[in-house]
């Protein structure tokens, strides 16, 4: 079960007490502290602590540059490519696999999309630039080919026996120059504009829209929270008291509409909204402001988070996922189909490389040879900071994120600072090393087994 | 020469078994029946082959040779999923548990209760697993936390859990109490009686004579994959059990 985190820690915080009445809920309310009560994941906490801890010294040594909401609107922006298939490795690991090609197949898929829409479209099939079916076709290509070679490698990993390490070690070798033949290893540019809008800065939805997002965002998560309750009162299960809902109830919304208000708070600079105008054939009004407000990629994050986490944890694949991850064995005497379930893990993997592919062309509006490189490894460390054990069975998607964003923090951080570039690679080395070592001794402590 | 006590249609019978890994026979002919209400005990050294011949009928295993028929008409059993349409339920000896997950979520693995839009319904899944613990073991109160978190005898009543929720008929129990206290050895025991008395049939794997005596009806031994012979519990003593199984030696009342 995806968080089981938070059960294990709740039930821990409390179990020493409990042991002697041997019932979960026999207690006095009394005697479970505010943070038994509230059911908190302990260690979801605890990231969300390095990482509060981590913006607040780069503001220090920047000079409250860090801490800004043109950084924070950059920082996300920059963290979805990593955050969008890092959720895909949280899979990939519960399941006792590992994927070291999702850069390559970044890369590949980025390619093809881009000689989709700028030269097989225009040139083969004769569609104007900026028709508005480009965009769509492009995008499902990229959709289109990561999936099939993330299938491809399920195949080769679940039945044809070779080692996920061995067939991703490949394809990372592979992928990227197969890319490189098809764009003849030129950067590819201009993309569609349309395409343009998934990179981040180029598409937000400004303030008055993001305020509306926000508001229902802040909806879904209290309904969640209250269909949760009810679901359990109907069966006569214990539940949490109602002030702890409440509490976690106004946290999420505080969370989403101070996101919100943050990079609403970041205007687009005069500049560029002088040629926006332009392009309108305006002019631009004295005094005349504009916020960014949401990005269309985070929005798409978002997405995958909640369709990702959803399927961990309400869907009978995520079940089996997690299950075959604790138990590869018990997991195949239940009768489900491992093998196919591999390949069903590894095209998810690759579809998630593909939409990376889309939000990260488009970001950086162009093609490159070099686009997603090194990414596997920040992919891998995302979801490993974020708590998915390489022994398999545990791993959240929210956790994944989270480590995305901490890596991300860490690595523009110090280049704000000014830190060299070896010493940043030194760093986030050893805080990858660090972080895990952290949650062995908390693991540890809590005599989690696995 | 004693018989077989048990007339009408078998619940089971594997009829002509055989099974070979690479040259080596790990079930060489072997013939077994089992009755509504019964308990069949299959004993042997390790590697006699019970548990490759019982694999045979859980779907783990695929029979080189021989049928296997279910209350008189031949099965098909090519998977665990057949196995289980035929409500043949095991617990096998590791528990076969995956230690990530809560009780329900193990109890209910592969057969997921759904909601109407295809979630899979855990409250649902808890109430029904929280109904079947008070049956079986009413202290079991640790519905949150993953198996990993419990103790043998709880695992134990997990993995039973998961076998009889399903209205099996037919179960196979590998080694039920190895790992456990006397207390739990005492439980799964009444278990046992209960199941019978219920009209279920179990083969059970065991290694314990004390336990066989007490908990079969009747007894196969095998050895060296090839059936020694099959005894009513009662006419036979432990020493000419375990003639059976150390030396091979088939008494005057096996059949």
């Amino acid at each position: 079960m995806i968080d089981h985190g938070a059960d294990q820690t709740a039930d821990h915080a409390t179990g020493k007490a409990e042991a002697g009445t041997g019932t979960e809920t026999g207690l006095p309310a009394m005697r479970k502290s505010v943070f038994g009560q509230l059911e908190l994941d302990v260690r979801l906490l605890g990231m969300v602590g390095a990482f509060i801890l981590i913006a607040l010294a780069f503001n220090f040594f920047t000079d409250g540059r860090f801490v800004t909401p043109r950084n924070i609107f950059n920082l996300t922006v920059q963290t979805v490519s990593v955050a969008i298939m890092a959720t895909g490795m949280v899979f990939v690991i519960v399941t006792r696999h590992i994927d070291l090609s999702v850069g390559a197949v970044l890369a590949i898929a980025s390619a093809m999309g881009a000689m989709m829409q700028a030269r097989w479209l225009p040139q083969i099939v004769g569609l104007d630039y900026g028709n508005p079916m480009i965009a769509p076709l492009a995008i499902l290509t990229c959709l289109a080919i990561g999936t099939l070679i993330g299938a491809f490698n399920g195949w080769l990993i679940g039945y044809q026996g070779i080692p996920a390490f061995i067939v991703t070690l490949g394809g990372l070798l592979i992928w990227r120059y197969v890319g490189w033949y098809v764009t003849d290893g030129q950067t590819i540019a201009p993309l569609d504009t349309t395409y343009l809008v998934l990179g981040g800065a180029e598409g937000t939805l400004g303030a008055t829209l993001s305020w509306g997002v926000g508001l229902l965002a802040s909806a879904f998560a209290i309904y969640a929270i209250w269909n949760a309750r009810q679901a359990r009162k109907t069966h006569g299960f214990p539940t949490k008291p109602l002030w702890a809902e409440m509490t976690l109830g106004g946290i999420s919304v505080a969370v989403i509409l101070g996101y919100i208000a943050t990079l609403n708070a970041y205007d687009i600079p005069t500049g560029k909204l002088r040629r926006m105008f332009e392009a309108r054939g305006e002019v631009l009004p004295d005094g005349y402001t504009e916020a960014y407000g949401l990005p269309i990629s985070v929005i798409v994050l978002i997405v995958v988070a909640i369709a990702m986490t959803m399927l961990a944890k309400k869907t009978r694949l995520g079940k089996y996922i997690f299950a075959t991850g604790g138990n590869p064995d018990a997991a195949e005497l239940s009768g489900i189909n491992t093998k196919l379930l591999t390949v069903k893990i590894f095209a998810l993997m690759g579809f998630l490389c593909g939409l990376s592919a889309v939000i990260a062309s488009a970001r950086l509006a162009s093609h490159a040879n070099d686009i997603g490189t090194l990414d596997e490894l920040r992919v891998i460390a995302a979801a490993v900071i974020g708590g998915t054990a390489l022994s398999g069975g545990i791993g959240t998607i929210h956790g994944a994120i989270l480590g995305a964003l901490i890596m991300q923090s860490l690595q523009s951080g110090m280049a704000m600072v000014g830190v060299d570039a070896p010493l940043q690679n030194i760093v986030v080395g050893s805080v990858l090393v660090f972080a895990v070592w952290i949650d062995i001794q908390y693991r540890k402590k809590l005599g989690i087994k696995v | 020469m004693s018989s077989n006590p048990n007339t009408g249609t078998p619940l089971v019978e594997l009829r002509d078994i055989s099974i070979a890994f690479g040259g080596v026979k790990a079930v060489d002919h072997v013939t077994i029946d089992l009755y509504p209400g019964e308990v069949v005990g299959l004993l042997g050294h390790n590697g006699a082959g019970k548990s490759t011949l019982i694999k045979c009928l859980s779907g783990a295993y695929q029979k080189d040779a021989g049928e296997v028929f279910i209350n008189g008409e031949k099965a098909d059993i090519r998977n665990t999923r057949d196995a289980r349409r035929y409500n043949v339920e095991t617990i096998y000896q590791t528990l076969a548990l995956a230690d990530n997950l809560d009780a329900a979520s193990n109890l209910f693995l592969g057969r997921e209760l759904v909601t109407p839009l295809g979630f899979v319904d855990e409250p649902a899944m808890e109430a029904e697993t929280r109904k079947i613990m008070g049956r079986l073991n009413p202290n079991f109160q640790k519905f949150k936390v993953p198996v990993s978190a419990l103790s043998g005898g709880q695992r134990q009543s997990v993995a039973i859990a998961r076998a009889v929720y399903f209205n099996a008929k037919i179960l196979i129990m590998d080694e039920p109490t190895a790992a456990l206290g006397p207390h739990e050895t005492q439980m799964v025991a009444e278990l046992i009686e209960e199941l019978k008395a219920q009209g279920l049939g179990i083969f059970l794997i065991e290694h314990d004579i004390h336990n066989v005596m007490r908990l079969c009806d009747r007894a196969m031994v095998m050895k060296n994959g090839q059936k020694v012979g099959t005894v009513n519990v009662n006419e036979v003593t432990d020493e000419d059990i375990l003639g059976m199984i150390i030396m091979g030696k088939k008494p005057p009342q096996a059949y």
